[in-house]
């Protein structure tokens, strides 16, 4: 049983090594869990390194100790029926002398007989009710599917996955944003200056023990970060995310500078400083600026009609005239430490523009993850 | 520490959660990392643990400039460099510049202490790294005096961290890892009466609702913690609000949102967008 919940662990993500699996057993030997709650806490503090690992620790503790495990195409259907709740106040309870394994072949069976969701009533699989299985039920014990924990009749408290929301492969906090930009940091020294004590060590030896001061610069971070964003029509959707980011990249604080601006659909010879108030800068003008010291991150979906990508737009001169390919080739050249950030999932690059552009800059998904990969493909010296 | 927050180290002892974490910790000998947001009473935890065990707690504030060395020891150099050039005291007994940190003073002291390394991830990156060694054996060593530093009684070891760095791997596998959630409103419920004991139950349920109510609105930059609540709430009783005041209207929101874009993002009733 023990050996099957670590490989469940690993299966599901949780980087559990073998210092933490002994840490576990030695826990266990010296009587840190005697009951299953207790395994649950231990195990949870010993082999979680983060809060984002919890709700995946969740899944393979629920799926290991209650003897039974969903199968996940099963589960994601169920969750789906359920997704909303039908909260219902109802005294009439069903059979509360059902042990967990009754339950659970009881439940296998249910959902092999049953074909569509399902709200109310007191057999099926479903919202509100007095079936003891679903969620926001209301019999005394059951197995609870998905859904809000309304009434915490369930029998397991791992299976309400409350730690969901922290997974970092899914959500996109603010917190985490900045986190992972901070790793752009590049230390110089180039900041004040500041006594250097082992030189002056050296030196007042050198100099036959008369005191002779040494300074050096401190190091100060010179990475300079750029934000270009996407306020086209088809990233309505993504807007709370791009702000989030917005948010993330001017809370790190900790760059030389930082400056954000907005393109529709792709970098033409304008770019928006304020969308609302129609404050613009030439793009030529923000391209003769970057210089090796700045990172530049794109966000956007990439996907519009080929003409506004590949065919020449705009009125001025030769040069303003370029198509967006162009424009973006010139970023890419004068700026190498560049990314793009897809808020789009990754299987839905297949489209012309989306690639076109992916060949310009290596494109990432905006998501945590996706970030931290971007931002260890700009720490990388090009 | 005031009345209001021995209730509260109360609180603390009873949550079944918390005190598995400490006692995992303490058996096994190994550090107890505690994350989460600000105002869920990190700090606090370190506290108690050294109440209710009863051993003299050592705090080391860890900031920017924080090296690891810091809370060995740290040698003064520059003040032998002084005592040399201008004679004064004995400058070959290099273990009068020997002046130890936090962790060697846990180290070395005749009973078991408990330290807290408070905000581990306001360092360098590479901070934690650089106490592994010193975590995992309990000891260190001295090169200028050539003496070994050796815990006699292991310190049970606190560490809070904000999330504001990533901690390296090494450094997590070798801790008990603890995140506490924020709290629940009924849980929140229980730290504002440790608090604010007097409190007018209708002023309290109306001020939670709007309190949660305005967490869950997107695109803060710094949502409401317990800390601004617990102001929030004082200021309500100081100038006399009434509870159904709360329903129409923001009273005092400048003390739950620190932000000036926060404040206009609220009072248009939507977190705004950037265009």
């Amino acid at each position: 049983m023990f050996t099957a919940f670590l490989y469940r662990l690993r299966a599901e993500g949780v980087p559990v090594g073998t210092s933490e699996w002994l840490a576990l057993l030695r826990g266990l030997a010296e009587g840190l869990a005697t009951d299953l709650d207790g395994l649950y806490r231990l195990g949870r503090a010993l082999l979680c390194r983060t809060e984002a690992d919890y709700d995946a620790f969740d899944i393979a503790f629920a799926d290991t100790f209650r003897g039974a495990a969903l199968d996940p195409a099963v589960r994601e259907k169920l969750e789906s029926w359920l997704a909303d709740a039908v909260e219902r106040s109802s005294d009439e309870l069903v059979d509360p002398a059902f042990s967990d394994a009754q339950l659970w072949e009881e439940l296998l069976k249910r959902l092999a007989e049953q074909t569509e969701r399902h709200d109310g009533g007191n057999h099926w699989v479903g919202t509100g009710g007095t079936s003891p299985f679903g969620h926001s039920g209301r019999a005394a014990r059951g197995i609870r599917i998905g859904g809000p924990g309304g009434n915490r009749g369930a029998v397991q408290v791992a299976d309400e996955r409350q730690w969901a929301s922290y997974r970092t492969d899914t959500t996109l906090e603010t917190r985490d944003l900045t986190v992972a930009l901070k790793a752009l940091r590049k230390l110089q020294r180039e900041g004040d200056w500041a006594l250097d004590l082992p030189e002056t060590i050296d030196r007042t030896c050198q100099n036959a023990g008369d005191i002779d001061l040494a300074f050096a610069r401190e190091r100060t971070n010179q990475v300079r970060l750029v934000l270009f964003m996407d306020a086209g029509g088809s990233m309505a959707p993504h807007a709370e995310r791009v702000e989030q980011l917005f948010t993330a990249a001017d809370e790190v604080g900790a760059f030389a500078s930082f400056e954000a601006y907005f393109f529709h659909n792709c970098p033409y010879s304008w770019l928006w400083t304020d969308f609302e108030a129609g404050e613009r800068r030439p793009t030529a003008e923000v391209l003769a600026e970057l210089g090796p010291r700045h990172r530049l991150l794109f966000v956007g979906d990439a996907s519009m009609a080929p003409y506004e990508l590949f065919t020449t737009t705009g009125w001025g001169s030769e040069a303003d005239r370029a198509t967006g390919i162009e424009w973006l080739r010139r970023f890419r050249r004068r700026c190498p430490a560049s990314a793009w950030l897809n808020p789009d999932p990754r299987r839905w690059w297949d489209h012309p523009t989306v690639s076109a552009v992916g060949q310009i800059f290596p494109m990432h998904e905006l998501s945590v993850d996706g970030l931290k990969d971007a931002v260890a493909a700009l720490r990388k010296p090009v | 520490m005031s009345g209001t927050r021995f209730a509260s180290t109360a609180d603390y002892v009873a949550d079944d959660d918390l005190v598995a974490v400490v006692d995992a910790a303490v058996a096994l000998g190994r550090p107890l990392l505690v994350k989460g947001e600000p105002g869920t009473g990190k700090t606090q935890l370190a506290h108690a643990v050294a109440e209710a065990l009863g051993k003299p707690l050592l705090t080391w504030h860890v900031k920017s400039t924080t090296k690891a060395m810091d809370g060995l020891y740290q040698y003064d150099v520059v003040q032998r460099l002084n005592d040399a050039r201008f004679g004064d005291g004995d400058v070959r007994d290099i273990s009068r510049y020997i002046k130890l940190g936090v962790l060697g003073r846990a180290f070395s002291a005749d009973s078991q202490h408990v330290v807290l390394i408070d905000e581990v991830d306001k360092a360098d990156l590479e901070f934690p790294n650089d106490l592994l060694r010193e975590l995992d054996e309990m000891a260190f060593h001295i090169p200028e005096t050539d003496e070994t530093v050796r815990a006699r009684h292991r310190p049970i070891t606190l560490i809070t961290s904000n999330a504001e760095k990533e901690l390296p791997d090494a450094f997590l596998r070798r801790c008990v890892f603890h995140y506490i959630a924020f709290p629940t409103p009924e849980r929140m419920t229980q730290i504002v009466r440790a608090h604010l004991p007097d409190l007018d139950d209708r002023l309290l349920e109306r001020a939670l609702d709007r309190f949660f109510g305005l967490r869950k609105v997107r695109g803060l930059r710094k949502p409401p913690s317990t800390s601004e609540l617990l102001d929030w709430l004082a200021v309500l009783v100081h100038a006399g609000i009434d509870a159904d005041r709360l329903d129409e209207a923001h009273p005092f929101l400048g003390v739950l949102l620190k932000q000036e874009r926060d404040l206009v993002a609220v009072r248009k009733g939507a977190a705004g967008t950037v265009w």
